[in-house]
């Protein structure tokens, strides 16, 4: 498959995500769009790994060239696990201080 | 046209769909299972490129763990009768229109890079996405960040309780 095609899919999803943000006003909503950016990345470098991986195997039949980019997803998905965990309880806290998650309340936190 | 190929559009006409499908949705309980469907078709995505570690990671993780975090947090706000109190048309429209610019200059950043032409991504074969191979790689090359990562989590959840608990 053309590394082209992937580069497209991941652009159309990343752009979906970044509407989602832009457009959206529920925290939740854009929260959700974050994590749908995430995973175009990670999807991209995976096409990437297995690019590289393709390229590597013509000249060295047993190297594990491009299994870094596997392991930037693999770190990725840690980090992104972490920060859904902060984010919702941020989330949270907002909407049992203000009862809506109308992400222009925040505007409010510079007073 | 073969089966990969047909597999790889099917999987992501099903993505985009799905992804278009989680903005336009009022409800954001529909909005969370048309994610857990995205998830699902990247996790495709990942089995047809033989990525098969991360699929089953990234079942797990996303669509198990954090889709449930986020329905749990919906169903305690109970906001599933509530719409979006104001719409700004003009807002929407100008998101659309700066979303689709960047998609627009980004393809045609790609289209006209000469690097990239004739580069294929390996389908189904290679072994690098197998668990024995990832897990050499991680427990001998990148075993330090593998063991900070583990102290980010504890200063997550430490941080999420400190966050949410009522004080």
């Amino acid at each position: 498959m053309p590394i082209q095609y992937y580069i497209y899919f991941c652009l159309a999803l990343f752009s979906l995500g970044i509407i989602g943000v832009l457009t959206r006003r529920n925290a939740i909503i854009v929260f959700m769009c974050i994590e749908l950016m995430l995973n175009a990345v990670n999807l991209l470098l995976v096409a990437f790994s297995k690019m590289h991986h393709a390229a590597a195997l013509q000249a060295a039949p047993q190297t594990t060239a491009g299994i870094e980019g596997q392991l930037f997803v693999f770190f990725i998905m840690v980090v992104a696990a972490a920060e859904v965990s902060v984010g919702l309880a941020i989330i949270v806290m907002m909407y049992r201080n203000t009862h809506s998650i109308d992400i222009n309340f925040l505007n409010r936190l510079k007073n | 046209m073969n089966l990969l190929d047909s597999l790889f559009y099917f999987l992501s006409a099903l993505a985009i769909f799905s992804a278009i499908m989680v903005l336009v949705s009022k409800n954001p309980v529909h909005s969370v299972l048309w994610l857990i469907t995205v998830f699902f078709a990247i996790s495709g995505h990942y089995v047809l490129l033989n990525a098969q570690f991360l699929a089953i990671v990234n079942l797990i993780v996303y669509a198990g763990a954090i889709m449930v975090l986020f329905l749990f947090v919906i169903m305690l706000m109970n906001l599933n009768a509530e719409a979006e109190p104001r719409k700004n048309l003009w807002l929407k429209l100008f998101g659309i229109l700066s979303g689709g610019s960047f998609l627009m200059v980004l393809v045609s950043l790609v289209r006209q890079t000469a690097e990239l032409t004739g580069k294929t991504a390996q389908l189904k074969d290679g072994n690098i996405g197998l668990i024995k191979n990832l897990g050499k790689a991680l427990f001998s090359d990148f075993v330090v960040p593998f063991e900070i990562s583990s102290v980010l989590f504890l200063s997550a959840m430490v941080g999420a309780v400190v966050i949410g608990k009522k004080d």
